[in-house]
């Protein structure tokens, strides 16, 4: 017996994300979760399940779950539970949701995530020139990094795909492709953080390195906000406010070793598993809503798909597939490069308005079959859905 | 008017770094290596993930590798590296197998490549900490 159809996402709330300093962290996740249950046209009340993906701000967050129901107000809860996989998270609570709602655990669950990594301009302070902005929140060094001067997570990064680059000649116009065709639905996304920011790959040429080969432009905003979702039966999805999004298959991939040698991520084992639970092929997915941390993850996770062979996937990008017009539309809301970072919360959200059809200008022209993944700890975590507006 | 630069941070010699620190003070470069199968390992960690010992003891090893990957931080992060930008920071992959972090001395980053040959070459922080990095190697 496979889940397939039988467990929809039934409603979506999303604040203002960017540059917003009115609410905590604890503040967003519960107006996430408050437009979420008005847009399913459901009340608190009718939530008896709750999992949260806590983002920086939360700290370690052991109970942050807990936290959440207090602080909604949500009594007699059947499912509760802080998760955390990194990007990977926002797939696996909707997987988590569904598995507890196909067993009778529970009916309707709320999945979270908020955070507040940006300080208000006011409250930053500089000793010497380092950075307190966006670039502040994911600095950390780890061990003896510190003093080779390797710092934040997208100097680990850059290593990893700096390493691909070399074995697979992977170019830095690739890597801008990736930018320039996510800006270029971003442009068409009225919620995203540069809607109104036009970029030529000449642009991301010229946009400034953080760490090589890292431009800014390849690396996701940093976002204070909260997004959520309501994940519910089929059955009760159908009496919601608005269409149910029907979750065909899921699946988890987490390879474990070093992920600059494997050079691939956990996409080819949660496919497997999501791909023959949904009863489609690679070819059947007709949108994407892939994880892009970095332009560099989205190369990776198209080939770990199956959509290219290794190496290739910066051509095909860099040919237009992924764009507006493309065959195989990817981050139609511009991902986290350019619309807003929510962790998997991002390509999630996308996933769903595609579905329902309600994307107005990006709308994608097929939107029966589409991909979502979430990746995290560098290439290392991963968790696919296949969700589509069709109950089968 | 000028101002003291503000130092680089100097590691902490803690007790799982500190036999690797009196080996780079000794001119040494050192890994651990486990008890129970054998296995190379760095950064020092508890157990080993091959074979689950908690034995390990700490080896010489040549000092000699090539450039698996590398990156050119542009950004400050910290003060003590505002002058240095842009400056690589390397992984060597050692003879031996093990994998370090460090830098690379002596080389502009443009002639940074994966695949460079390249060796040890001590840099003393302070008369506890004494760094290993890494220079060209000519084969
Ligand atoms: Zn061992």
């Amino acid at each position: 017996m496979t889940p397939k159809g039988r467990v929809a996402i039934a409603g979506l709330g999303l604040t203002p994300q960017g540059q917003v300093y009115d609410r905590t962290h604890v503040g967003f996740a519960v107006e996430a979760v408050r437009l979420a249950l008005e847009d399913a046209g459901l009340a608190r009340t009718d939530l008896d399940g709750l999992l949260l993906n806590p983002g920086l701000a939360w700290g370690d967050a052991a109970m942050g779950s807990f936290m959440l129901q207090q602080a909604l107000g949500l009594r007699e809860l059947r499912l509760s539970a802080s998760m955390n996989l990194g990007g990977a998270t926002a797939g696996a609570m909707i997987q988590h949701a569904a598995l507890a709602i196909a067993a009778g655990m529970c009916t309707t669950v709320a999945c979270v995530f908020a955070d507040r990594p940006l300080k208000p301009p006011a409250e930053r302070r500089s000793r010497g020139g380092e950075p307190t902005g966006s670039a502040a929140a994911y600095a950390f060094a780890r061990g003896l990094d510190a003093a080779y001067g390797q710092f934040g997570i997208n100097a680990i990064y850059a290593m990893v795909a700096r390493r691909y680059m070399h074995v697979y000649g992977t170019t830095q116009d690739d890597l801008g492709a990736v930018a320039v065709a996510q800006r270029r639905w971003a442009n068409m996304n009225p919620a995203a953080q540069f809607h109104d920011v036009p970029l030529t790959l000449g642009d991301y040429h010229a946009s400034r390195w953080v760490v090589e080969p890292f431009h800014v432009l390849d690396c996701c905003l940093v976002s204070n906000g909260g997004a959520a979702v309501i994940v519910t039966s089929a059955e009760r999805a159908r009496d919601s406010k608005k269409p149910p999004v029907y979750v065909w298959g899921m699946g988890q991939g987490h390879p474990g070793g070093d992920p600059a040698e494997r050079l691939a991520s956990g996409a080819p084992l949660a496919k497997r598993t999501a791909f023959v639970m949904a009863g489609i092929e690679t070819s059947d997915v007709q949108l994407c809503e892939l994880y892009d941390c970095y332009s560099f993850t989205v190369l990776v996770t198209l080939e770990d798909y199956g959509f290219c062979r290794k190496g290739e996937a910066g051509a095909f990008v860099a040919a237009g597939h992924t764009a507006p017009g493309g065959t195989l539309p990817v981050n139609t809301g511009g991902g986290q490069l350019s619309s807003f970072y929510m962790w998997g919360m991002t390509p999630l959200v996308e996933a769903v308005i595609q579905a329902r059809g309600e994307a107005g200008e990006r709308q994608a022209p097929r939107r029966d079959v589409v991909l979502v993944s979430g990746n995290g700890g560098l290439l290392s975590t991963h968790s696919t859905l296949v969700v589509s507006p069709l109950p089968s | 008017m000028s101002e003291t630069p503000i130092a680089k941070p100097v590691p902490e010699a803690s007790p799982a770094l500190a036999p690797f620190f009196a080996a780079a003070r000794a001119g040494r470069l050192v890994v651990q290596r486990c008890a129970g199968c054998g296995a190379l390992r760095f950064p020092p960690r508890e157990l080993c993930s091959r074979c689950l010992g908690l034995e390990a003891t700490w080896q010489d090893v040549s000092g000699r590798g090539e450039i698996f990957s590398y990156n050119v931080m542009h950004q400050v992060y910290h003060p003590g590296f505002a002058a240095d930008v842009p400056y690589a920071v390397v992984i060597v992959k050692l003879e031996e197998g093990p994998k370090i972090t460090s830098n690379l001395v002596g080389c502009p980053v443009d002639e940074i490549a994966v695949g460079m040959p390249v060796e040890v070459a001590f840099e003393q922080l302070s008369p506890e900490v004494t760094l290993p990095k890494f220079r060209r190697r000519r084969c």
